[in-house]
């Protein structure tokens, strides 16, 4: 079965990603050696979210399961750019496969300087834009709304040549007007979803149980609601989608594919299998045969009846 | 310094129950693990239960981080034992795993304890204190050290007599004193009560001590030792999604602000390393 692809340029000898923050492959190859880059489990690797100063993220706990799935409450901790650009991402740029990437900030100026330091890095494929954060200036979530998503993308579009990737919340009522504002913008590519704003209550203490209140929900759990806003998007708009959430094997990958994404990512999984990426991978290759496709492309170009 | 820790099969891997049952208050099962390296002491693995993980009620849907309590057999594959407390859904469908079953593993993982000489030159030997369920990586440590020829003191704690029978199956008949809570026998109090003896009675330049138990247990360890200044390394535990340093939910704070991952940074750290063994309990 013939699953290689390419996203906006970049070229994949498979269509299964990882979610930004949902693998940090070099604390990966510390448990499990040179085994991890002998067989790596995703076509494209994509990093945590970068922002420019270092973030010690949110104060414990962090995780709550919830019924297939979980909510996480983490806060992007990262060590900053510049700590970033000389420490972890030499060594990305060295795994077996193309980089994205993540980057977030809270202003546009923010976004130009993560971006002219990252697009300077040889070996970086593309960038994936978090706009999950409020913008300071005006207070808003930039992903949430379709004008300040726009006014951003132009403002990095002129910076470089690699693909700009906007990572979409699914927080919102309309996700496909901010995907098409990111295409007007210039993005090269969406990708989707985020995880649902979500919170889980101890009642033994009558508190939130997550030390920052709330957080994100993911797993299979969403996976509906993602699907659901793959569709719709993907319908919207004509540059690629990247399709997440719940995605555990297979077959909800080609669900994923059949609603429109061009590639998908595993996030979630990877905690309760680390090899996830390898299984969903292979599963897809099986699922596309019993369905009587010839190749991966051939699913990508079908639309659902 | 860390001591060797040796590399996990990348990936999950089926593993056979080849036994289970109740000991003493817990639950102890063994699974034949033919593919994994010997772990270190103190390190854990990621168990889920095969079959009705994520059952009706949609949970548990994560692995579960657990100690391994014992280690056994070279020839035909490692025999890992693990001891079970019943808290979460998680840990109710580990419980109820019976021999034949199989179980998901990933692992071993983490920072394993170090070798009293790495942490302290002048080291002459170990004092142990476990507290209920955190006396499985303290059996671990035991019988490597005392397979090292390292002097060990054992110390452990129980909020019963009931609680304690995994002591004679995992320290056989080595000499260990014990604590209950209750008076059932031994000291009537704390673990930490005989620690303090230890720690008063000694030069304590000669001692390292490592802890494993409930957090107000280790917290109460770390802040005794800091008291002597007497090293200490605390096998702690924490929620935690993965295992291996891909989820980040396992925070544990660092005095001068920012956080450790448990997991890869941990489970065992020193007890200078962090602001508190209680993050997220107060």
């Amino acid at each position: 079965m013939d699953i290689s692809t390419d996203l906006c340029g970049i070229a994949l000898d498979g269509p299964v990603l990882n979610g930004s923050g949902t693998y940090d492959a070099l604390a990966a190859r510390r448990a499990f050696g040179e085994a991890l880059d002998r067989d790596f489990p995703f076509s494209a690797f994509v990093s945590k979210t970068i922002t420019g100063p270092p973030r010690d993220g949110n104060p414990p706990h962090r995780l709550w399961e919830t019924p297939s799935g979980m909510i996480n409450s983490i806060g992007l901790p990262n060590p900053g750019l510049e700590s970033f650009v000389s420490g972890d991402l030499p060594q990305l740029v060295g795994l077996p496969v193309p980089l994205i990437v993540s980057v977030m900030a809270d202003s546009v100026e923010g976004f130009v300087t993560l971006i002219e330091a990252v697009a300077a890095v040889e070996g970086v494929a593309g960038i994936e834009l978090n706009v999950s954060c409020p913008n300071v200036h005006s207070g808003l979530i930039v992903g949430e709304q379709p004008t300040e998503t726009e006014a951003l993308m132009k403002a990095l579009r002129p910076l470089t040549s690699l693909p700009l990737i906007v990572k979409l919340t699914p927080n919102v009522a309309n996700p496909e007007n901010v995907a098409l504002a990111a295409e007007a913008g210039g993005a090269d590519a969406v990708s989707l979803i985020n995880t649902l704003k979500a919170t889980a209550i101890d009642p033994d203490r009558n508190r939130p149980w997550l030390g920052a209140g709330g957080g994100g929900l993911s797993g299979p759990a969403i996976r509906p609601i993602a699907l659901a806003q793959v569709r719709i998007v993907s319908a919207a708009v004509t540059i690629p989608v990247v399709g997440m959430g719940g995605i555990t094997d297979g077959e909800s990958a080609l669900e994923f594919i059949l609603a429109g994404a061009r590639v998908v990512a595993v996030g979630t999984e990877n905690f309760r299998d680390p090899a996830a990426g390898i299984a969903v991978r292979n599963g897809l290759s099986a699922a596309l045969e019993r369905r009587g496709f010839a190749s991966l492309a051939e699913a990508q170009a079908s639309t659902l009846s | 310094m860390p001591a060797e820790r040796p590399l996990a099969p990348f990936g999950r891997r089926s593993c056979a129950v080849t036994a289970a049952g109740d000991d003493g208050g817990y639950r102890l099962f063994t699974l034949l693990d033919e593919e994994g390296p010997r772990p270190a002491p103190g390190q854990f693995y990621m168990l889920t239960a095969e079959g009705e993980w994520q059952g009706s009620s949609g949970r548990p849907f994560l692995p579960r981080a657990i100690s391994v309590a014992r280690v056994l057999g070279e020839r035909g594959g490692l025999r890992l034992g693990f001891l079970i407390d019943v808290v979460g859904p998680g840990t109710d469908r580990l419980n109820r795993l019976a021999k034949g079953d199989s179980c998901m593993i990933a692992g071993p993982f983490g920072t394993p304890f170090s070798m009293p000489k790495e942490i302290n030159p002048e080291a002459v030997g170990a004092v142990l204190a476990g507290g209920g369920i955190g006396i499985a990586p303290i059996a671990v440590l035991r019988r490597d050290l005392v397979s090292r020829g390292v002097a060990t003191r054992t110390l452990l704690g129980f909020r019963d007599r009931d609680h304690s029978g995994a002591v004679a199956t995992l320290f056989g008949c080595e000499e260990t004193r014990l604590a209950f809570e209750d008076g059932s026998g031994g000291h009537r109090g704390y673990v930490t009560d005989l620690l303090e003896l230890v720690l008063a009675g000694d030069d304590p330049g000669g001692a390292v001590v490592y802890s494993c138990g409930p957090p107000a247990m280790l917290e109460a360890v770390r802040r005794m030792c800091a008291g002597h200044d007497v090293p200490v390394e605390l096998a702690l535990e924490s929620p935690m999604a993965c295992g291996f340093g891909a989820c980040f939910g396992c925070a544990v704070p660092k005095p001068d602000g920012g956080y450790l991952r448990l997991c890869v940074d941990g489970p065992v750290l020193r007890g200078d390393r962090i602001a508190s063994a209680m993050a997220g309990e107060a």
